[in-house]
């Protein structure tokens, strides 16, 4: 191991105006900003304050004249829940394989798409188009038109390629109830994949042509190039498509709600589903609230652990 | 760094998420005053879009009051109604609620007495309403706290040509053994075709209205006069496997996902043989526009086995939060809309098949309604008379209500119990163990009453 000793670099201070006075300058920038940030702490900070209020106390808006404090014993119903457990489970099953199924696929199709060949433009308006579909029309479509025993776009190509073989009828297979969790998945990849496909394109195209073309000068293969270059270069970007697609997928509501309604049971009952239930049909308003809450500290820690592995994943990939 | 930047993102993004949900709970702003605009919050059903085409023309040209109409579909209907009455919001002055709804926010105090109302008005004719109508809509201090528009119960209906086809005669009162026999015959009648469809979409108004007959008739029921659960007892375990074994052998494709609409597509368009549901499905089965079946439908009364009748009870009616300002000014509204003189009103300018039935024993009388209702009238009729929302199983029971339980409990609880038994017919869990884990549910909820 050899030391370097780098030549300190030590600038001189920058001339100009005495300290107190930049001081005075920064805030005398930051006032104007005041009021905005004050306005956006009200608007953010202040309900989930309410929020932390709420899930202390017993609140059942049917049972009018019936509210009090009851202390941490909706957290305590929160975590002795077995449905919560289940939701809880569920969500991270749910979340987990959207989002890697659609980085994996977005991946692959923007590779396929940052190559120039004819109709490239007309292939990604295609490509893109699911991402613009509204997320309750997008389940409609797939319960209806796709998944539904009777009419449904699978058990109509099965019956046809039944019948090419001489049989009357292909089997009658009832998707979302034998599959369910596949269903509610699989729907969502679609929707997702187009997002994960548009910034890992983004990242594609940013790459400094130079360095791939040095690369197959000095004789690395695709493989090699993928592996060592690009992948690198994409660690960012596959980091925000993540990030964002998991913040996103673990809200989602309307795929379950219209495509299972959270079952067979509580197969695909994930947290936001579970608390709409407890505030809607329960209408326990201190149970939602302390549900609310816990899965927000939950985002939060697993958000920055995910964040954390992943970026000391590619570091080390990077450093190689 | 970026952590951190990220966790504040999350918490700013939960806290705006959180930001909503605490708003949803605000309501909006009071209705006008003067008496001369009412608000006005009903369920999206084809009957309220007719009401909502005719008031303009007819009543607020009559007496100079504007109503101003929100529709939203029943589910949406009961979150927004309920918060706005439970938070005493006031946005609206007329609400449509059901029989489920009267008694418990009778309790809470939420609404107006009607009857009163409707005692001195001569031309409404109070006492022709039907009596399981008028039980069903008062508090257990025997006012009428709101008013019908229309009503139902629930029967057999069945595709006639297939019966003919097979040589099955429906009898006119059917044990469900029978209708699960006619069922494994019909079954296969047409290629694709199932015997029956039943409702197996969770929900306590979905699978839980039709489920809860059959356990009624079986001699079981959610709880005890004096709030013992019983979800798991003989009798309800009994009712359920037949329900779902009848389902899943006989029952339409995708069983567990069809409710209301499911079945009555799957029957106007010949996937099944027979469907046992609402008595208000007759008019969309005999409308040859969506049913390929319009014509050819034969009804019978809702099938038993204990019990003399068995069918449910339901209405649609028109409630008064006690927060309205314009009381005087929605009361001649309610009163206009379930009144004998806006059927005949529907009737003249949208046909007679199109008239709320099912709440006024006059609408039977009427010689045009007769014509136009007469293969599914009379059973309609007599099917309501037959529903006693006091006593509608072999046991005293603790609340009011034929498929429901008078409780503000029933609606989580008739949630979370059918969405175990719609697992049950999509073959992931047993019976057993849902009625099991329902009745912990269930000990849960009557502890609150005990």
């Amino acid at each position: 191991m050899t030391t370097l000793t780098a030549p300190p670099r030590t600038a001189p201070p920058p001339p100009g105006r005495p300290r107190v006075s930049a001081g005075f300058s920064k805030w005398r920038r930051r006032v104007p900003l005041l009021p905005a940030l004050i306005f956006t702490i009200v608007v953010t900070q202040l309900p989930f304050v309410a929020t932390l209020v709420i899930s202390t106390f017993q609140w059942n808006i049917l049972k009018p004249g019936d509210r009090h404090f009851t202390g941490l014993s909706n957290f305590k119903f929160v975590f002795t829940d077995d449905r919560l457990r289940t939701a809880v489970l569920n969500t991270i099953v749910l979340t987990a394989s959207v989002v890697i199924i659609s980085v994996l696929l977005g991946l692959g199709l923007a590779l396929l798409l940052d190559r120039r060949f004819l109709g490239r433009g007309l292939a990604r308006t295609l490509l893109i188009a699911p991402f613009l579909v509204m997320p309750v029309a997008a389940a409609l479509l797939w319960k209806h038109a796709i998944y539904n025993p009777d009419y449904g776009l699978l058990n109509g190509t099965l019956n046809a390629v039944y019948r090419l073989f001489g049989a009357d009828n292909g089997p009658t297979v009832d998707w979302v109830s034998t599959f369910p969790m596949p269903a509610v998945v699989i729907s969502l990849v679609w929707q997702w994949t187009p997002f994960m496909m548009l910034i890992l394109l983004a990242g594609l195209q940013a790459q400094p042509g130079d360095v791939l073309e040095a690369a197959r000068v000095d004789g690395a293969s695709a493989l090699q190039t993928f592996r060592y270059i690009t992948l690198p270069h994409l660690r960012q970007y596959i980091e925000l498509g993540v990030l964002l697609g998991t913040i996103y997928v673990v809200q989602t509501f309307d795929s379950v709600y219209t495509i299972t309604q959270g079952g067979p049971g509580s197969e695909t009952t994930n947290l936001p589903y579970e608390i709409y239930l407890t505030m809607f049909r329960k209408y326990e308003y201190g149970e939602a609230a302390a549900a609310g809450v816990v899965v927000v500290l939950g985002a939060i820690v697993i958000a920055t652990f995910a964040l954390r592995t992943i970026a000391s994943l590619f570091r080390e990939e990077a450093s190689r | 760094m970026r952590a951190r930047r990220v966790t504040h993102a999350l918490i700013t993004a939960a806290a705006a998420g959180s930001l909503l949900v605490a708003c949803a709970g605000a309501g909006g702003s009071s209705s006008s005053g003067g008496g001369k605009s009412i608000n006005v919050l009903m369920v999206g059903n084809p009957q309220m879009e007719d009401i909502a085409k005719l008031t303009k023309s007819t009543f607020t040209k009559d007496t100079g009051i504007k109503v101003n109409f929100t529709v939203l579909p029943e589910n949406e209907l009961r979150d927004k109604v309920t918060q706005d009455i439970a938070t005493k919001a006031g946005q609206y002055d007329v609400a449509t609620i059901g029989a489920y709804e009267v008694p418990i926010w009778y309790k809470n105090g939420w609404l107006h007495e009607l009857g009163s109302y409707a005692d001195k008005d001569a031309s409404f004719d109070k006492a022709d309403l039907l009596k399981p109508m008028v039980q069903s809509l008062s508090g257990s201090d025997g006012k009428l706290y709101a008013l019908p528009f229309y009503g139902e119960s629930s029967m057999l209906m069945y595709n006639k040509d297939v019966m003919t086809a097979k040589g099955i005669t429906v009898p006119e009162h059917p044990t469900w053994q029978q209708v699960a026999d006619i069922a494994a015959k019909a079954d296969g009648a047409e290629p694709g075709m199932k015997g029956i469809c039943l409702r197996g979409l969770p929900g306590w108004g979905e699978l839980g209205a039709p489920l809860t007959t059959v356990v009624n008739t079986f001699g079981g029921t959610w709880f005890t006069k004096d709030w013992k659960a019983q979800v798991n007892s003989a009798a309800f375990k009994k009712a359920t496997n037949f329900y779902v074994n009848l389902v899943k052998q006989h029952g339409e494709a995708g069983a567990s996902q069809s409710g209301f609409t499911e079945c009555l597509n799957a029957l106007s368009q010949k996937k099944v043989a027979m469907w046992y549901d609402a008595t208000s499905a007759a008019g969309s089965l005999e409308d040859p526009a969506s049913s390929k079946i319009a014509g050819h439908v034969g009804y019978a009364y809702a099938p038993t086995v204990e019990t003399k009748s068995s069918g449910w009870l339901w209405s649609w009616a028109w409630a008064m939060p006690k927060t309205t300002k314009n009381a005087d000014a929605a009361s001649k509204f309610m009163l206009w809309a379930s009144s004998k003189k806006y059927e005949k009103l529907v009737g003249e300018k949208l046909g007679w098949a199109r008239v709320p039935a099912g709440k006024r024993a006059s609408t039977y009388t009427i010689p045009e309604y007769q014509k136009a209702a007469a293969s599914f009238g009379d059973i309609t009729l007599k099917s309501i008379e037959g529903a006693d929302p006091t006593n509608p199983g072999v046991q005293p029971r603790p609340t009011v209500g034929v498929q429901f339980v008078a409780i503000s409990e029933f609606q989580d609880l008739g949630t979370k119990v059918t969405q175990e038994i719609s697992a049950a017919i999509a073959g992931k869990t047993s019976v057993d163990k849902a009625l099991d884990d329902g009745q912990k549910l269930a000990e849960d909820v009557a502890k609150n009453y005990q």
